[in-house]
Parts: structure tokens; sequence; C-alpha cells
């Protein structure tokens, strides 16, 4: 089993629906997923909720050959880590481009896929993925 | 703080142990590393086990209860400790830090993993573990991936070639043929691994550490207790561990490892001692970008000049700074929770002047570098022979 | 009717097979099937979409690209014959994922091809009563061919999403009247558990499509007086380019009439999604005072038809990327590929 008991997904769902992340209004910096205390500012810190941009650009990415369990029959797919126009980094999958155009740099935009449906009487883990724009 | 030092040392083959079990494994190393030591199990004082994963790989937890059962050492202390890859490190480093203390005179470490007893798909799942399990694993990244992001960052940045680092996956293979613990004893071409195919662009199957089947035992004492027992012992004159975000999208920077650095400062500083003091390192070349990364970052060579350095040969045995005599993970193998103490015991061997074909010659000071994770923890060790 | 459409937006997998190559893997005659269709490639949704995805990207759309407030729906249906879930719904998901919810009368429909646009008149009944302010209605699909079948050359992937409300400054396309026509008619079904769904072959074209497609037509036309020379632009559920391009010359619709909405030449039948879809690409390019017809057909069977009337906003408010551009964007692939990508061999 990948996906889990539901609770363990279902908590996430905001965060993998919509991007759903904080931010400190102290230092500024935001934060995805959601923190529970700044690294920066600690007990100074004042977290609120913020949705993260759906666009971004691609700092590193990689194509895998590989897939653990889950992603067996997945393979060949991209993972990258992309920042955000926050400045917000985070890794996801990169799906429907042209591989030509797979490069640090490329500018991204967030979708809405299937991470995990390995599991067939399991439930479905739906969350983001990007692909790129322009 | 006491001084503490390595008395004895047993290890296990590396590789695909299929006779053999998780408990017969840490039993046969740590019953080596006992006799090596010449003491008696009566006066080991506690246990400290590094596993990674035996509850995903071999459905066991409670692991130093385990150890202890199978050494026949009840009723003394036993615990597991967990840092991913670097739970092997992270042992050592508890144990000593419970001799430095004067809580204990002497103190056995083991670290062991058992990796065949499942599919390569749920091996690798197991070890996606080691990073951050909502937001990475979760996505499809494996190991092999996040490290692939970090290479790729760094050919991009500094101009490193998938060739250069074939050269350490090269190297490290010439050094495991001398050594008879490791998994691949055969050396291999830089056309074989740039043939490999790719298991996440750019690393290559060749670039990747194997799955190993393995254990590593260590004993410990105040160096004090250790000169009235031992010949030559081997003193751990620092051992530092740092840690950083467990998501590599949250890393300051994806061209070094900042645990890495952090860890080796300490240790530095706790010396008195320069990168340039150190005879030889075994580093965490978990993937063969990650030896480029070490050497950088552990001082040896300037940011962006590691993956230079290897293809020039300055970290092959009878270079400016051997890396990874003993195959490295790479080539000796990766039994991820027994890693960080096979490490130590290479650094042992090597300043005994027991390191036979791959002996580093006149080896004063040794360094050992032990990664979890993409590099959310990393243990850096500083050892010498200990001055009678 | 005071509602109307606020907002419209489709979603169309990057996908393609064109029909070429199915037909040559089963060794057939592409090239005759594909002008016999009037279907040179269909839409193919990947191994990590499906109706939800689908429906979630359209629905994201018609909320963003018209600058409304998810906030403010208060009721999502989505339709679709391939609903991810047998039992657990996808209108949950969606609401969710657009950030609509809680607070929202929400449920999936089954009605074969035509769910979709009965949950817009659905819709359309609650905004005239008052009961919401906007309501959200999802056809969706990632159809199901069964393997060297004939649906096989035309079961494509897509959804359209239609967004009713009542606000004048709002409003793209008034409706002025909707009529529904329904019969049991078993030309198409699924039981539980069947992968695929089954069909009568030629049944499914005279007593069944042009039967209630025909019927429900002629009974909005004598509803509300219009005459065929009132439109100017008539969608109908499109299972294949042939089917509705024959029922708008029974009823003696001019061919030009269906340009803008026929979207199964491209994409294939996008079965829940199809009407919608077609109705989102003739909102793309309609102009303000211009009279629409749109015709669903659901196996099983019946048809919904409705009448809109664009409004001056329409010169304003449109998707942003139209559905015809949109769907340049596309990545073929061959059967070895459609056939992991739709998980057609039992070990995937």
């Amino acid at each position: 089993m990948t996906t889990g008991f539901p609770p363990l997904l279902w908590r996430r769902f905001p965060e993998r629906y919509t991007l759903a992340g904080n931010k400190c209004e102290t230092c500024g910096t935001s934060y995805f997923p959601a923190r529970k205390v700044c690294p920066n500012c600690r007990r100074r810190g004042k977290l609120v909720d913020e949705s993260m941009p759906r666009k971004g650009k691609i700092v590193s990415w990689t194509q895998c050959f590989v897939g653990p369990t889950g992603f067996e029959h997945e393979t060949p797919y991209f993972v990258a880590i992309i920042e955000l126009e926050n400045k917000v980094r985070l890794l996801a999958q990169l799906v429907d481009s042209d591989e030509k155009k797979v490069k640090t740099g490329a500018c991204v935009e967030k979708v809405f896929r299937k991470i995990n449906d390995a599991d067939k009487s399991g439930p479905i883990a739906y969350g983001y993925k990007f692909k790129i724009v322009g | 703080m006491r001084s503490v030092s390595i008395i004895g040392a047993g290890l296990t083959t590396f590789g695909e142990h299929w006779e053999k079990s998780f408990r017969e494994l840490i039993a046969e190393a740590g019953i080596q590393a006992i006799q090596d030591a010449g003491v008696s199990g009566g006066q080991i004082e506690a246990i400290y086990g590094g596993a990674m994963a035996s509850g995903r790989f071999i459905g066991q937890e409670h692991i130093g209860a385990l150890i202890a059962d199978q050494l026949g050492l009840n009723p003394i202390p036993s615990v597991r400790l967990e840092a991913a890859c670097a739970s092997g490190g992270v042992a050592l480093r508890n144990a000593y830090l419970a001799v430095a203390s004067g809580m204990y005179d002497i103190v056995a470490v083991g670290g062991v993993e058992k990796m065949t007893e499942v599919s390569t798909e749920d091996a690798g799942f197991a070890l996606g573990g080691a990073g951050d399990q909502e937001t990475e694993l979760f996505m499809g990244a494996t190991f092999p991936a996040l490290y692939a992001l970090l290479a790729r960052a760094h050919m991009e940045e500094f101009g490193t070639t998938e060739e250069q680092m074939a050269a350490v996956a090269v190297k490290n293979h010439k050094n495991a043929v001398n050594n008879p613990f490791a998994q691949y004893r055969r050396e291999i071409t830089i056309e074989d691994v740039m043939k490999s195919g790719y298991v996440a662009s750019p690393l290559k199957l060749l670039d990747c550490s194997p799955i190993t089947d393995g254990a590593a035992a260590v004993i410990i004492a105040s160096s004090d207790v250790a000169k009235k027992v031992c010949e030559n012992p081997v003193e751990i004159l620092a051992s530092e561990q740092a840690s950083d975000s467990l998501a590599l999208s949250k890393r300051k920077s994806l061209t070094e490892l900042d645990a890495t650095k952090v860890a080796v400062k300490q240790a530095y500083e706790r010396t008195g001692l320069k990168a340039k003091d150190i005879d030889f390192a075994e580093v965490h070349d978990c993937f063969t970008i990650n030896e480029i990364l070490a050497t950088e970052d552990l001082g040896f060579f300037k940011k962006g000049e590691g993956g230079k350095a290897v293809e020039k040969g300055k970290t092959a045995l009878g270079g400016e700074i051997p890396v990874n005599t003993s195959g490295g993970l790479k080539a000796k193998g990766h039994p991820v929770g027994a890693t960080g103490v096979a490490q130590a015991i290479e650094a042992y061997w090597q300043l005994r002047g027991a390191a036979d074909k791959r002996q580093v010659k006149d080896a004063e000071y040794g360094l050992t570098h032990n990664v979890g994770g993409s590099g959310a923890t990393a243990v850096v060790n500083i050892y010498r022979r200990l001055e009678k | 009717m005071k509602a109307g459409i606020v907002g419209y937006g489709a979603e169309v997998p990057i996908l393609r097979i064109k029909t070429e190559e199915i037909a040559r893997a089963w060794k057939k005659d592409g090239v005759k099937i594909a002008t016999g269709l009037g279907v040179k490639e269909k839409a193919v949704a990947s191994f990590d979409e499906d109706s939800c995805t689908l429906a979630v990207g359209a629905a994201r759309k018609a909320v963003l690209d018209f600058g409304l407030n998810a906030q403010k729906i208060g009721a999502v249906y989505v339709g679709s014959e391939s609903h991810p879930y047998a039992v657990k719904p996808t209108a949950s998901i969606v609401s969710d994922a657009i950030e609509a919810g809680p607070e929202l009368m929400a449920a999936d429909l089954e009605f074969a091809c035509k769910a979709g646009t009965a949950g817009v008149q659905m819709n359309l009944g609650f905004v005239e009563a008052r009961m919401i302010e906007y309501g959200l209605a999802i056809g969706t699909d990632t159809a199901q061919g069964r393997p060297n079948d004939a649906l096989e050359f035309t079961a494509g992937s897509g959804a359209g999403a239609i967004i009713v409300g009542d606000k004048r400054n709002e409003i793209i396309a008034t409706c002025e009247d909707t009529y529904s026509f329904t019969t049991d008619t078993p030309d198409f079904w699924r039981r539980p558990k069947e992968d695929f769904p089954m069909h009568a072959g030629r049944f499914t074209g005279e007593p069944a499509y042009f039967k209630h497609v025909l019927s429900a037509s002629r009974g909005i036309l004598e509803k509300t007086s219009y005459k065929t020379k009132d439109f100017d632009h008539v969608v109908f559920h499109q299972p294949n380019a042939k089917f509705p391009l024959k029922a708008g010359k029974i009823l003696g619709f001019e061919r030009e009439k269906f340009e803008a909405g026929l979207m199964c030449p491209t994409i294939g039948n996008t079965y829940s999604g199809a009407t919608m879809v077609g109705l989102c690409a003739v909102l793309d390019v309609a102009k303000p005072g211009e009279r629409i017809l749109a015709v669903s057909y659901g196996s099983g069977a019946g048809s919904d038809a409705f009448i809109f009337k664009t409004t001056k906003n329409i010169e304003k408010k449109r998707g942003k990327i139209a559905v015809k551009e949109m769907i340049k964007e596309k990545q073929y692939i061959d059967y070895a590929e459609y056939i992991k990508h739709r998980k057609k061999l039992k070990s995937l």
C-alpha cells in the first residue's frame, strides 16, 4: 500500500490540491508546506495562512527511469525542483512537457493530477504537478 | 570530555547474503569486534546500534534489544539509532559521547542492514523514507532522483561532467579490488559507467551505490582503558554531527551539503586541524556526485573543483588525498545502517597500517563522512593512532 | 429565464492518437475509417489523468478566467460515465480543489453522455429559484473503448464546465429555454465491475441518437416558436462527426452553423464532455446577440436541449485560451503507449 490509510492523505488535501501554505508576517518569508514555527523568527514569528502562486520556474530537474513502489508503471517521468514566484521552492513531477523544453529556468504552471493510483482498492492520491508553459 | 578510542573491529563481507539474516549478520560482526578488542563480553557496558529501515526491510523493530540478545550480552542497555544512511555514524557518535562523558568505559557499536529481503521497488520505497516522505517520495522522487537534482545543479553551475562523476565510480571500483570485504571487487571503465543507462538523469546505474547486506561493529573505550587492553588503539579526535532540512528543495544551495560543511568545520575546530592535514578520507559516495560534493564541502578542494580533482587522480590511492580506499559505498557496498561504522573500521585499519594493498603510506589523520538522506544529517569524525 | 452562463472552461488532455494508428494495430483501413467517422484523431487521458482531474482543470478555468469567486458557488454537479470511484463523489474532490467548499450542494451525475448537461439544467433551476448564486456543472469523461471495438476509434477524453448565474453584468449568454426528451432505450450501457461499455451496434443510430436529438430539437423549437434560421450556432452531441451533421441536415440547419462547436474530428467523442466542450468552443467565438442551440444525447436514453443568447458581455469575457487554440498543443502517441496510458493491460 502506498497511498496509505485515508487520514494520512486527507490531512494534506488543502496542501496538495491548492498549494495552501503559510507566511511569517514578522520576516515576510513564505512557507510551503505550512510550518508550525518560522525557523528565522521562531518565537517572534507570526504565521498566517497563504496560498502559493501557481507559477514558477525550474531550478533543477531529472528524468526517472526507475520508480519506487507505486510508480513502477509511470517511468520515465520528470521530477523537478521548482521555485515559485514568491521564491518558495518545492519538488514536483513535470507533466505534459515536450522533452526538449525541460530545462533549468523554464516557466511552469501548476496542474491537478493523480499523484499515486497504484493501490486499486485504496484512495486515489490527487495533488499538484507542473507543466511547462510558453 | 575524556579521550575515546576504537579498540576492536568486526565486519562481515558486504554483498548479497542470501543465507544469512539480519540477526546473523550483526551477531557475526559483533562477535568478531569483541574478539578483536580482546575484551570479554562481560566488560561491555552498553550497545549502540544503527539500522535505517529494518521495519520496511524485514518487519523487525526493537533492534537494540535484538542485538544485545543475539550477542548474549543481556541485560546491558542496548539502543538502536536511526538517521537514515547515517544511522551507523550516529550510533558511533552517541556511543562516543557516552564514553567521553564518563558514563561508560567500554561500549559496543554496531551497524547493520539486510536489504535483499524485498524487491528493488520496495527497497527504493524504503530508502525513499530517508527524504521527506510527504513531499518527495510521495511525488515519486527516488533517492537517485534527489541526488540527480544535486548533480544537475552542480553540472550547470560548475561545468562538472558526467565523465567526472563516472571517474568516482571507476576509482572506487579500483580500490575495492584490494578490499576482501567489498561487494564489487572488479574494475570498471568510464565507458562502462557512461553506457550503464540512466536511473535518474544525469545519474546512471554505475553512478549509484548498490543494494547490500552487511554488518559492521567496533568496540570503543576511554583512551585510558584502551591503552591497557589494546596494542594499538585508534583515537576518535572528534565526532561532529549537523542537521539540515529534510526536503532537498528547502536547502540554501543545491551545490553543497550544508550539514557536511557545518559538521566538518566543528571537527576541524575541535582538533585544530585543517583539511590539508587529513591524509585519507572515507566519504559518503552513495552516488558519485556526493563524493564530488563531499570532497569540496570537507575542504579538500575548492567548490566546483571536485569533478576535476577526481578526474586528475587527486583522490586516488597515492594521490593528494586518497578518498574511499575501501571502495566506498559505490564498490564496497552500502548496507545503509552499517555504512557509518564500516567507514570507521576502514579508518581504524588504515591508521593501524592494516589496510594491506590499499594502505595509505604514513597516514596520520583519517576522516570519515557519513550522510543521512539527501544531506539532512551529516556526521564527520577525525581519527589518529592513539599515542601511548 | 433570467439565468445564464457566467463562466465556462474546457480541459482536453495533451495526448493524441490518430485513427489510422489505432487501425494499424488491427490491420484495418485507417483512412477509410477516419473519413467515415469524420474523426482523424482523439484526445487520450494520460495515466495520471482521470475524469476528476479533467473536471478540475475545466472548472478552474471557468472560475479564474471569468474572475468569479469560487466561494460563492452554491452547487457543484459532475456528470460522467467514468467517475474514478464507484462509490465516493467526484464532485467533492472538485469542490475542494477549486476552493469552492464547504458550503455547497454537490453530487455526481450519470446519464451516459448527457450527465453534464443534466447538471446545467439543475443549476439553472436552482439559480432561477434563487436557492444558489452560482452553480457549476461539469461534463467529463475518459471514455472507455474496448480494444478493436468500433468505439475505440472515437472514445476520447475531455471535460467542459459551465457556471450558471443571474447577474446581468456577468451573464455572457442568457438561457432562453431548456427542454428534455427521455425514453428507456438500451443502446449503450455498462454493468457494474465491467471494464468497458457494451453497445447495440446500428441500434445506437436511428432509434437512439437520432430519435432523441431530433425530438429534443423539435420540442424546444416548438416550445419557443423559433425557426432554424433564428440560430447562429448549433452544438449537438458528437459521437462522431457524421451523426450531428446528419441530424442538422434533417432539421434544416446549414452545415456552417456546426463549425464552431464541432470538436469531435480533432479530439474524438468526449462523452459527457462532448456537448459541453462544443458549447465552450462556440462561446469562444460567438458575437453578442447570437443564438445557440445545444442538444446533448445520453444513451439509455435522453437529450437535453438548450437555447442560449449571447449578451454584449461576451466581447469582454471569454476563456483566456480558446478551446480550439488549446487543443493545438498536443503530443502524438502510438498504440503501445496508448495501451499503457489507458491501462488496457491487466498488469497495469
